[in-house]
Order: C-alpha cells, then structure tokens, then sequence
C-alpha cells in the first residue's frame, strides 16, 4: 500500500473532502460512536485498569530500553523452537525476504492475516510484481482488496464502508476473485459475513503458505501471539505448510507473564470486548501440528529511527488497539484515509512522520491534525502522551534539530511553507516579552474596532469561512484597570 | 554488515544516552477480580460463556455421554472428529461416525466433518474463555477450527481459574495454544459484533461436575 | 494571601467582562487580588504550535510577574494548563537538551500556584455557592485542557448548580472537543469547524439559552459558530455568570 499514499494532499486538504462527503460523516459517527460507549464500559468493568495500563506502559518502555537484548533473546528461543529468524531493515528488504521464502516453496498464491506491519511495507504489492498474488482474509480487509480501496482504520480498515457499500462490493467483486456471492446477498451482517466465509473457504482449504504479523512476541519462550475475532487468523497460521509472520521490532514483551497485562488491556480496548474470540499463540513449529516451516521476519523500518527520539519513541508502546482513533474528533470528521498512511488516526498522526521522517507534505502535516483535546491520551492503555509527541513533532517541522534517519544523525532544516508564521511567532514573543508594546497593539485595535470587518479575506478566512469574529472591546482590560483601580474607583 | 548487525547497532546507538531501566515492574493490578467462592467462579464462567454465545450445558461424569450423544443428534450431525486422547467413555453413548484426527487428513477432509469433541486445558471465568493446549484430549489445532460446530468439556472446577493471570500461569507456552472466547465473530461491519465467520459457528460448552 | 490574577493575553485584549467578572467575584468572596500590569501571556500558542523556544521567554516573564503571589488565579483552563502541565515539560525539556536546570529552576515556584478559576473558588477558597443570580437555562461544555489536562472534574457543575435561578442542562457530547485546538482552527479549519458545528447543534438540542465554559478561546469559536449558524443561544464565561447577583445582574 505504501505506494498509494506518495503524493497525498497534506492533511488538512484530503480532510476538506472528506468533511463533505455526507455518506463518510455518517458511517464514522457511527462506528466510532457505537464502539466508544463499549469501550468505556468495557473499561470500567475491571477496578484496576489504572494499575494494568501503568504496567503495559512500564513493560514497553523497559523493552524498548533493552531493545538489542530483547531482540536477541527472542532469535534464540525462536530458533530452539524450530523457527527461522530473518532481519529486515526497510521494506524493500522485508519484502524481498517474503517473496524468496513464498518462491521456494513453489506457490503462487498466499493467504494473508490482517497485519499492519505487512501494510506498511506494501507486502502485497511487492508479491503481485512477482507473480504471487497475496489474498486478505479478514473481513474489512477483504472488503478493502475487493473495492479497490484503502484501509481507513488500524482494526476496521472498512470502517469508511456501511453494510449496503459492502453488500454492493461482495455482489459486484467476488465472482472476479473466487466463489461469487450468493445470489440475492443482502445488507444483514450476517448475510455478509456467511457471503464471506463461503468466500474464503475455499482459499483456507487449498493454501500452502500464510501470512501474518503478530500482536506480540514473547523474548524469553519465543512465542508470537495473534488476537483476533473471525478465526481467519486461525485458519491462516495452522492450515498452511509454511507460515511466515512479519513483525515490528518493537512487538516484543519479555516474559510470558508480561502478556497477562496486555491480554486484558487490548481487547478491552479495540473491540470493547473482555476477551476477543480467538487468540493464538504458537512457539517455533509443532511436531504434526500446524505449519512445518515457520519464517520470522523482524522488521526495522524506521522503528530504530524512532526509538533514538527521546520524546517521539513512546510511538513504539503503541500495541494497536485503536481506541485512539474511536475517541478522536478529528479522525471521526476527517476520516483514515486523510492520514495517508497505513496508520490513522491520531497514533498514525504521531507514527507515520517517525517512520517516514517528516519530509513529505502529509507527513509534515499530520502532527498538526489534532486539537490537542487529550482523548486520545486518556483511552491509550499503554499510556502514550500523543499530545505530548504532536506538539514535539511540530517543533521538527517549523524549527527543524537533529533526527536518527536510517540509523544515521541528521539536521533537518525547518520545514518551508513555515516562514510567515515563524516570524509572526517572533514578532509575539516579542511583544508579549514588552508589556508595553502588547499594550500600545491593544489599543490600536480597540481604537480602530469600528472598521473591522466581521469575516477576513486571504488567509484569514480559514477562521471566517464558518466563524464569526469577536467584536474587539472599547478598552482592554488592563485600560479598565488602570483607569478604576480594578473597580475601585467605581465600574465604569 | 547484515541486517542484523545492523539493526542491533541502530538500537544500540539510539539507546546510548538512555540510562538503564532494571527496576522491577510493579505489578500491583488485580490477580483476579472479585471475591468468589469456588462455585459462583463457575457461575461466573457460565455466565460470560453464555454472554458471548456459546451455548453452556452442564451435567456430571454420569450424563456426560449421553448429553454429547444428544447434542450431536440435536445438531443431526453425520460424523464427529475425535482426538486421540478424548476419554473413551465421552463417546459411549454415540452412534455418529468417528473420524481420527490424523496428521494426513487434508483440511478438505476435515471440511468435511460435522462437529469435533474435545476437552480443553483451562478456562478462564472472567473472560469467559476456554484455553486448547493440543495435547491428547484436543487434538490439532485445525479440528476445532474447520468443522462448524464443537464441543468443549471443560471439568469443573479443577480446570476453572478466575483471571487471565491465573490462565497463563496454568498454560505452557511451549505448546501452541487456542483461546476460545464464544463462537467466530467479527465487528467489520460498522464495528458492531456479529457471530459466525470462519471458526466454528456453533461453540457449545459442557461444564462437568467432578465428583 | 496575595492573589493574583493572570487574565490571559486573549481575555485582556478580547474579553475584558470577563476579567472585571473575575475581580468582582473575587472581591466579593474577600479576596483582594491585583492584577500584575506586566503580564502578557503565557506562550501556549507558541508552544502548541511547535515554537517551544519562543515560548521560553514567555515563560521567564510569567514566571518573573507572578513568583512573587501567593495564589495566581486564571479564568482559562488551556492556559492553566500550559503553566502547570507544559512548564515542567519545558524545563525537562531544556535539562535533557543539556541547556541545565535554570528554566526548570526559574519555572518550578509558579507551577503549583496557579489555579483555574473553579479550582481557585472550589479548593482554596472552599466555596460552592458564591452567592449568584443568573435566571437563565445553561448547559455547560467543558473544554478539553480544563477536563483532561486539570482534572476539573465536577468543580465547575457544582459552582454552577448553586446558582440561583440558573436551571443547568446537561450538554450532549460534553466531552468532545469544540474544534477550536488554538491554530488548529486555522490549519484545519474544516475538520475544525465540523467540530464547532457538531458542539453547536449539541448545545441547540438542550433548548438551553446559553452554552457556558471555563474558557473563551474556546468560546470564541464556539460564539463564531453560533452566530453564523444563526442559532438563539449565545456563549457566555463561566466568570461572568458566578459574578452576576441579584442586585447587578449580568445581561
């Protein structure tokens, strides 16, 4: 996918559309409305939640402080247990890792479990060029593959779709790619996902190779864990002869006790439910059981460059439960695909300019796409301070420093399109540092309110395109105060 | 340099200024929550089971046969996969074809197959899951994945504990493992929760009572 | 106890009845506060924005204007939250740059003496009923930095409550941002302006005759939106409300 996204309009443009489009309005508020009330309540149901997210955030940070003895560790217990260890840096080199392992085994097709880190390096892409074609299994995902679309939702990636776009999508699409949809294929969701299954079934059942990532990766037993809901995931990771799974650096927790937090922490936080319906998890390969060949690829890709941000490289705590984006306002209004990247939403606000550097238009833009409202920090349950790294994100943009890209420390320069407002920023600083230059501004303004216009042209209509602008009082406050001695000498 | 070397150092280099973190994680959440007795925690499995629509029977080691063989009736299913392990005695009352979980069946096979038995390694009462640890009572993991309909005898209360902590305690990791909450379920379609995809769609627990 | 009251850079310039409210009220519960002539503002906008060391010198200068009271006491909850969530940031911040611990050192005595108005009242002072008059149908919104950054709680509906005649509605959606975000309403005003419609319509459907905040930023594109959607209901600071009495209504 991360073809698609070069050359997105910076954020706030790709949002313009979005807040248009009545029909996407409707079907986030309502998602994102239904699954937020869940959450909460899901949330209250266990008295200690502070004590586990406090834990899941210690956890993370003490791994991603030990990262290099963690990373070997898990290559020795994974390679005990009879798995295969491979390094990738950046996606070209994941991806060249996955289609020679699929190309040895001879096939051509892959069934795929829903895996962000997969995502991100265009894995899929990356396999088509070769000749492979690569099948999504998940739900939302193959409602995605099918409409030729983009995920807009780290869990949910069709969560831009409502049930008739999808009824309309299984009807039109899966004759092209499979067993077609049953005739008379209704908007029920059951209907919809009895279309899916009889879909996928077939691709289940003949599949010699799967594809996955994994929520976790346990250093000291080796073992990689995947949550989920349809038991696609099952299908894929125990069907397959080969199983190859793609994951993060920083997937990793260290102990097997460990995922007692985090087991609790994030299917209350993504699907509001206590626990989700399937979780596997898997050491190495099984004698008899499961795939005999089992492929771990661990992916840098930019994670390295974000954990040398001191600030920045809470980002990695995240375990994609995607809460973050079901509060968020601005997610709700603007929708995934704005964020242009794999991941939205305000952790993908945060991610993606760490990932890919800040040099692009959308990902200088993105740590602008929040109100700073704090929502997203609040539901976080490994407690990531996004507004805290947005706003440390925006000093790289307007006032550029040194950064970790590719291993390697560069300055970056201030981004351009930020002069005017750098020297506005000043001028203010300045005055505001001058009492009574601040003051001498007030006045001129109160002096002058009669001919202010209510609505501005040029840059200032991105605040009177929709709002008013207040009236600027006779006198300021200060004026006032002065004048009667705070009131002393009489109101007026 | 591989990729290796490389990503190491990277980590190294990025961590150079951090100072070490050994301090201990404070683990001061809950091992289980709640106060229950012995019977209201197999309640409470009961009732989350139920919550997330799995159909929950109980009997005792007596009626069990007799319940399953009812249960495959019920279901009018044609043959049954059993583990190599499963307790003889579970089976006694059925007449339905068995079929061996074998290394050599093909998932087409098992596709076609109407329902599984197995017994499971732990449940979990808060979350209402039952945990599969493949050892010779559960079999594979694919033969309560590919028929749609399975039969989980979970024995109570030895095998219940409260909490996911007090699960994992109990599970070794060494062995690939199947948490089971309800039936297959999705929330793709406008994040509302739907049963029934790819796993099976009928998920029907039976609580024995050990004497 | 010396009070001070820090007005904040956008009430002083745009909302001065809400500044002579505070000092009313104030006065009226026995508070002698001064309003220190030197203040400016406290660098949130810079500091939001991204221009963290143009912020440092505003911070100095608050720090310098203010170290000396006892009490700094701001009708703004964003603000609030700038001297006593973002100050000890910017000083970490300055420590981990190797700069050393002067602007931490400088920062550290205002921090915890700033108070938002409702805590000043509620915590300090020990008040809920202030003694005001306000006949009208209100429906509160709290703004974001007021209820996540300073845990405001239940601070402000108490204070509101134990008005009289002032008949409070609950708001829709309460906690969800208006959209305003500081220079976020200017670098997406679409997305921002959605927000402020969604709070608005929110605020219509509780019939209230007035939306009420702790803060007029906020309250300024709340107000900016309500006039252009042409709606009935009107902004008002939650100062300005707990200053009216029975015998000088405000209007």
């Amino acid at each position: 996918m991360s073809g698609t996204y070069l050359g997105m309009p910076a954020f706030a443009d790709a949002a313009r559309e979005a807040v248009g489009n009545t029909t996407l309005r409707g079907n986030l508020r309502h998602a994102t409305h239904t699954i937020r009330a869940k959450r909460a309540k899901a949330v209250t149901e266990v008295s200690d939640w502070a004590e586990l997210r406090e834990a899941g955030k210690r956890i993370k940070d003490h791994t991603l402080r030990h990262l290099d003895r963690y990373l070997v560790r898990l290559e020795e217990s994974v390679t005990a247990a009879g798995g295969v260890v491979h390094w990738a840096a950046d996606a070209d080199e994941a991806n060249e890792i996955v289609t020679q392992l699929v190309k040895m085994t001879g096939e051509t097709e892959v069934v795929k479990v829903k895996s962000m880190a997969t995502q991100e390096i265009g894995l899929n892409e990356a396999l088509e060029a070769e000749g492979i074609h690569a099948y999504e299994t998940d739900l939302a995902e193959l409602i995605v593959q099918l409409g030729k679309d983009r995920p807009s939702h780290i869990l949910v990636p069709a969560i831009h779709r409502n049930r008739g776009e999808i009824r309309d999508i299984f009807a039109r699409e899966m004759s092209e790619w499979g067993r077609p949809a049953p005739e008379g294929l209704t908007d029920s969701p059951a209907e919809l996902a009895e279309a899916a299954r009889l879909h996928l079934r077939e691709k289940f059942l003949r599949a010699k190779v799967g594809i996955s990532g994994a929520n976790f990766m346990v250093a000291e037993t080796g073992t990689l864990v995947v949550v989920e809901s349809e038991g696609n995931g099952r299908m894929c990771l125990t069907l397959p002869e080969t199983l190859i799974s793609v994951v993060g650096i920083e997937k990793i927790v260290p102990t097997w006790q460990d995922l007692e937090v985090f087991l609790q922490t994030l299917p209350r936080s993504s699907t509001a439910e206590r626990m989700n319906p399937y979780t596997s998890t898997w050491t190495g390969t099984t004698d008899q059981d499961g795939p005999g060949a089992f492929h771990l690829v661990l992916l840098d890709n930019g994670r390295t460059d974000t954990l040398a941000d001191e600030v920045g490289r809470q980002a990695l705590r995240c375990i994609r439960c995607s809460a973050c984006l079901n509060v968020c306002p601005v997610y709700e209004r603007a929708g995934g695909h704005a964020y242009g990247s794999v991941y939205p939403g305000p952790i993908g606000a945060i991610l993606s300019p760490q990932l890919r550097g800040t040099g692009s238009e959308i990902d200088a833009s993105l740590p602008y796409a929040s109100s700073l409202c704090g929502a997203c920090y609040e539901v976080c349950p490994v407690a990531i301070d996004i507004p805290e790294v947005l706003v440390h994100l925006r000093e790289r943009v307007v006032q550029g420093g040194e950064v970790t890209r590719e291993g390697n420390k560069v300055v970056l320069r201030p981004a351009k399109g930020h002069a005017a407002e750098r020297a506005a920023m000043r001028a203010a600083r300045w005055a505001f540092t001058h009492a009574g230059a601040l003051r001498t501004g007030q006045r001129v303004a109160s002096r002058t309110r009669r001919f202010h216009p209510r609505t501005l042209p040029g840059p200032g209509r991105a605040w009177s395109g929709t709002r008013d602008l207040p009236p600027v009082p006779a006198e300021p406050f200060r004026d006032w105060w002065q004048r009667t001695r705070g009131g002393k000498d009489g109101d007026r | 340099m591989n990729s290796r070397e490389r990503i190491l150092g990277r980590v190294r280099r990025a961590l150079a200024k951090a100072p070490a973190d050994e301090t201990p994680i404070v683990r001061d959440y809950l091992r289980e929550h709640g106060q229950r007795t012995v019977a209201e925690t197999v309640e409470l499995l009961a009732e989350n089971l139920a919550d997330y629509r799995a159909l929950v029977h109980r009997t005792d080691a007596a009626g069990l046969p007799v319940l399953i063989a009812g249960l495959l009736d019920e279901r009018g299913a044609a043959s049954v996969l059993v583990p190599p392990g499963l307790d003889e005695e579970w089976l006694a009352a059925t007449g339905v074809t068995r079929v061996t979980d074998r290394a050599e069946s093909t998932p087409d096979e098992l596709d076609r197959v109407s329902s599984v038995v197995t017994a499971c390694a732990v449940a979990i009462a808060e979350t209402g899951t039952i945990v599969l640890d493949g050892s010779p009572d559960q079999g594979r993991r694919r033969i309560t994945l590919v028929p749609d309909h399975h039969i989980c005898v979970v024995r109570v209360p030895g095998q219940v504990v409260s909490s996911v902590p007090q699960g994992l305690e109990r599970l070794d990791p060494a062995r690939p493992l199947t948490w089971i909450s309800g039936p297959s379920a999705t929330s793709d379609i406008e994040l509302d929760r739907v049963e029934g995809v790819h796993g099976p769609r009928t998920l029907e627990v039976i609580l024995v009572g050990e004497d | 106890m010396r009070v001070a009251l820090f007005l904040t850079c956008v009430n002083d310039t745009l909302y001065p009845d809400t500044g002579r409210a505070v000092v009313k009220l104030l006065t009226r519960l026995g508070v002698d506060v001064d309003f220190p002539m030197a203040q400016t503002c406290c660098g949130q906008a810079h500091y939001n924005t991204g221009y963290r060391r143009e912020a440092e010198p505003l911070a100095r200068h608050f720090s310098d204007v203010f170290g000396e009271y006892d009490a700094i006491v701001t009708p703004s909850g964003s603000c609030g939250a700038m001297v006593r969530e973002l100050y000890p940031r910017m000083g970490e911040r300055a420590r981990a740059e190797g700069r050393g611990d002067t602007l931490a050192v400088t920062l550290a005595p205002v921090v915890p003496k700033t108070y938002e108005l409702t805590e000043f009242l509620v915590d300090v002072l020990g008040v809920t009923d202030v003694g005001a008059y306000y006949p009208h149908k209100v429906t509160y919104h709290p703004t974001c930095h007021g209820l996540r950054g300073l845990g405001l709680g239940e601070r402000p509906l108490r204070l509101l409550q134990a008005v009289k005649g002032l008949e409070l509605v609950e708001l829709p959606g309460a906690d969800e941002c208006c959209g305003f975000g500081g220079t976020f309403a200017l670098k997406n005003p679409d997305v921002s302006a959605a927000m402020g419609a969604d709070k608005v319509r929110n605020a219509e459907s509780t019939g209230a005759e007035v939306l009420c905040a702790a803060d007029n930023s906020c309250l300024m594109h709340i107000g900016g939106t309500m006039t252009r959607l042409r709606t009935g209901i009107r902004p008002v600071h939650i100062a300005e409300i707990l200053a009216s009495t029975e015998e000088e209504p405000a209007v």
